[in-house]
């Protein structure tokens, strides 16, 4: 057990000498180790953490340290640092060696967090339940019958396994909110551009996001604040000021949230409905003002996203040739040949369909009828979010259509994997901000979240929000 | 719209990937039912619609043009699966 809830009490334990930062680390090196099963970690940084919590105990003692100081952090293997292996669950970097580190890694350790290891993933990011992995399926702590979610599976089931403080996902179609719905952990998807990209492998380039899994809302809070802002080596990384996400959520402000029945059929399961009308009750409770909202063109949302980042990928993709880093096949005669021999040998099924599909639907004859169409499309999704914030601070939908599924029910039939991200996507494709807040559990135990969306660069209305909702759970 | 399976052989080589007789055969029937269900887009009148590439739109940030040092020729060669200490190494493009 940890004696500690959130960072900030973390901090003050550490400060007074109660807590020990190098047992502490090792609690959480003994949790991944009881349960290997989970699967959620592709490297373990063992002596590295060890000898980093020395070093941090003193910095403590001396009063020099970071704002996360101690904070212990897995992080997704989709995103570099320097001379740590990176996967990026993919059998094509079962060898790779990444010599920068990603900016929000860097800012995590110059704060002087601890990471202890790289998390699990589907392959390039490419999965809604982490059974697209060249490493094996990540299963869900809750429940290892059911898949924990994906992409970042192996980053929020070790947040619920307790296998580490916080932990850094990605999220491009859903892949830290819906994970962190399956796993009962609150999921922060930040505004397009928020967080600097830089040293994360693309997968769609307008649609990547990193973000944050944590226990707590005030953790999410805290790490949020120290990776959001302007890097210049990312030129869509935006140059705004990051708000005190974790002095903001101290308040009680109180906001107009739109509820909307766009979509609302789609969430099959009469579970995640009654979950879904019960936050929506609490939230009244709490004095906020619910707005009746519409999103019409919600349902086009999951044909325009897997058009356009499956294009997106196709192309990002393309730098995977064998020739400069990554596994080249060794039976080719010619150049050509080593590109396409690499390339099958090297990529899984899933992200072979996502790259054939992107390929056409950018090929000579195609490209007006689906990707244009499709950036359409999304700038009508984008316009109705618009006129919603004119009139409302966040938005409460849903975070998943049903209660997390099980392992193998739907590998056979990738649209209606695809389906399953129908509450997610539209905030990829809007650049808004979402969060997922854990509300409880379905009839068979497993964990359902609920969903908040606010308009571009309001995080913070997000947090203050999910502490409202934290908060009153404790009433 | 719907592809054939002499399609999906051609989309392969464009996509510089192989794949055997079976796998054509599934992923045709696959990517048919994806591309079924995506023409739903069609029931939608975008003419006036101006495309969005990415979903905010600022201006691109972009950095002084000043020269600086990057990455050395040893790091950019250290995850090569093939090379000397000068280049990358690959098969031979011209027969």
């Amino acid at each position: 057990m940890l004696p500690y809830k959130s960072h900030n009490e973390k901090i003050t334990l550490l400060k007074n000498g109660s807590l020990d930062l190098v047992e502490n680390v090792k609690y959480f090196l003994s949790e991944i180790e009881k349960r290997k099963s989970l699967n959620c970690f592709l490297e373990i940084f063992s002596d590295d953490v060890i000898q980093n919590a020395e070093i941090i105990s003193e910095k403590i003692k001396t009063g020099k340290a970071g704002k996360l100081a101690g904070m212990v952090i897995a992080v997704k293997d989709l995103l570099s640092i320097k001379g740590k292996r990176m996967t990026c669950g993919s059998k094509f970097l079962e060898n790779f060696y990444p010599i920068y580190t990603a900016t929000c890694v860097q800012r995590l350790l110059n704060e002087d967090a601890i990471i202890i290891g790289k998390t699990n993933l589907d392959e390039f990011a490419m999965g809604s339940s982490n059974e697209n992995s060249a490493y094996g399926i990540v299963r869900n702590p809750v429940n290892e019958a059911y898949v924990p979610g994906g992409s970042s599976g192996g980053s929020a089931a070790a947040v619920a396994a307790f296998q580490c403080d916080v932990a850094i996902g990605t999220d491009t179609g859903g892949s830290i909110r819906q994970p962190a719905a399956f796993c009962g952990v609150y999921g922060l998807k930040p505004t397009y551009g928020r967080v600097s990209r830089y040293g994360l492998t693309s997968f769609a380039s307008s649609f990547d996001t990193i973000g944050a899994f944590a226990r707590t809302t005030y953790d999410v809070a805290a790490l949020m604040e120290v990776i959001s802002g302007y890097d210049e080596m990312d030129s869509t990384s935006v140059k705004y000021d990051v708000d005190n996400y974790s002095e903001d959520i101290k308040s009680f402000k109180k906001f107009r949230i739109g509820v909307t029945s766009s979509l609302i059929h789609e969430a099959y399961s009469p579970e995640i409905k009654s979950k879904w009308i019960a936050t929506i009750e609490k939230l009244k409770l709490l004095g906020h003002e619910i707005v009746y909202i519409d999103l019409p063109h919600s349902e086009y949302s999951i044909a325009a996203y897997y058009i356009l980042t499956t294009a997106e990928a196709s192309s990002n993709l393309a730098r995977f040739d064998g020739a400069r880093y990554a596994k080249r096949s060794n039976e080719s005669k010619d150049l050509s040949e080593m590109y396409i021999n690499s390339r099958s040998e090297g990529f899984g099924a899933e992200v072979k369909r996502r790259i054939m599909l992107g390929t056409y639907v950018l090929s000579s004859g195609y490209y007006d009828a689906y990707y244009l169409k499709a950036q359409k499309v999304r700038r009508i999704i984008k316009n109705d979010f618009d006129k919603c914030f004119k009139q409302v601070d966040a938005i409460i939908i849903p975070t998943t259509p049903t209660p997390p599924f099980k392992i193998g029910e739907k590998t056979e039939n990738p649209l209606e994997m695809y389906l399953s991200d129908i509450f997610t996507t539209t905030a990829n494709l809007a650049g808004i901000p979402g969060i997922s807040i854990p509300v409880g559990h379905s009839e068979n135990g497993l964990p359902i979240g609920i969903q908040l969306l606010a308009d571009q660069f309001n995080e913070s209305t997000l947090l203050q929000l999910s502490r409202q909702l934290e908060m009153y759970n404790y009433l | 719209m719907s592809v054939s399976q002499s399609d999906v052989k051609y989309i392969a080589g464009l996509a510089k990937l192989k794949f055997e007789d079976s796998e054509i055969d599934s992923l045709t029937e696959q990517l048919n039912s994806i591309l079924f269900y995506i023409d739903k887009l069609n029931q939608l009148d975008t003419s006036d619609v101006e495309p969005l590439s990415y979903p905010v739109e600022i201006e691109l940030n972009m950095r002084d043009d000043i020269l600086k040092a990057s990455v050395s020729r040893k790091e950019a060669l250290s995850n090569a699966p093939d090379s000397n200490d000068e280049y990358f190494k690959v098969p031979k493009v011209i027969g």
